[in-house]
């Protein structure tokens, strides 16, 4: 029935996800403009992804979880998406 | 299975609810019905980090600066602190799995304690907070006063999320000593390991709002 992650998977998770804080904690010293939020949320998004995967085991789950999990990052796409056609739009408001 | 029923009927938990047909959908309904919950859970921090981008959009500079004062190495420790919890919680769910029980109450207990430990490290920032007159309200003092109103709200911000995610820390550790006692009495066994996985699954959520607050609130603008 349920899938047994082996331990090693979690310790080498665990080893990315503590690389990834050190990487994005030593790129928030180097001043790459625009992109240093750029490079931060990448590197938070990578991580986040492997733990949906490995440590809540979304990658083991029934097809079901996987659409549960995949709807609630859309839906947040779009609390996202709309809100910032909004905000970040008022400054172009320049005609007439 | 079904020559057991009636003994298991009397105990306090029969690991096989009525209503289920077997383990592995009891199992697969607990799991999806875990993941709507932190499908609101994640719109529900959404829109927090919403209103801190379209602020950080308006005033950069006043978000920089503000930024600049939280003690970035207290903020990486606590990262740290907090992914080997979820490392030891997911030991946890490989004990329960394996029906480990003494690894199982180790690993839990390994859990709260370092769920402890990332909330007194937070307690000490707050103190810092408060005696720097960083708390929005009437007594809030900003170094550069042209910044002063808007790193208020950065800071409103950093106290409303951070606070959030505390309190969900707390509710995570009560979640815990709960399994705990579960774990202790056996009601956890190897085939009823499903509360020990989603209370899991609510831990790991909680840190991934973390790994999302710290660069956010942190490491953005510290280069400026």
């Amino acid at each position: 029935m349920s899938h047994i992650v082996p331990k090693s998977v979690y310790y080498l998770i665990f080893a990315a996800l503590m690389a990834g804080t050190a990487v994005t904690v030593a790129m928030a010293f180097v001043d790459l403009g625009a992109f240093n939020a750029v490079v931060a949320l990448t590197i938070a998004v990578v991580k986040a992804t492997l733990v949906v995967l490995f440590f809540m085991h979304v990658r083991y789950s029934s097809r079901l979880t996987w659409a549960v999990v995949f709807g609630s990052v859309f839906w947040l796409g779009i609390l996202l998406a709309l809100t910032f056609s909004d905000y970040l739009t008022r400054s172009w408001r320049t005609f007439g | 299975m079904s020559d057991t029923t009636a003994e298991a009927g009397r105990r306090p938990r029969p690991a096989l609810a009525h209503h289920f047909d077997d383990l592995a959908q009891q199992k697969d309904a607990a799991t999806l019905g875990m993941w709507v919950f932190l499908a609101t859970e994640v719109l529900f921090f959404g829109g927090l980090f919403a209103a801190y981008s379209v602020y950080r959009g308006w005033y950069p500079e006043a978000f920089g600066a503000a930024s600049h004062s939280l003690d970035i190495t207290l903020g990486a420790v606590n990262t740290a602190v907090l992914i080997t919890s979820s490392l030891t919680m997911a030991l946890a769910v490989h004990a329960a799995e394996t029906g480990e029980r003494r690894l199982l109450v180790l690993f839990l207990v390994a859990t709260m304690a370092l769920g402890a430990v990332f909330l007194g490290i937070k307690a000490v920032e707050y103190a810092a907070k408060f005696a720097e007159h960083h708390v929005p309200g009437p007594s809030f003092h900003f170094e550069e006063e042209a910044l002063s109103r808007n790193a208020q709200i950065f800071f409103s911000l950093y106290f409303v999320m951070t606070g959030l995610h505390a309190l969900h820390m707390v509710i995570g550790l009560g979640i815990m000593t709960w399994m705990l006692v579960w774990a202790w009495n056996g009601t956890i066994t190897k085939e009823y390991a499903s509360p020990i996985e989603i209370s899991g699954l609510y831990w790991h959520f909680v840190d991934i709002v973390w790994i999302f607050l710290f660069p956010l609130l942190y490491l953005i603008g510290r280069h400026a």
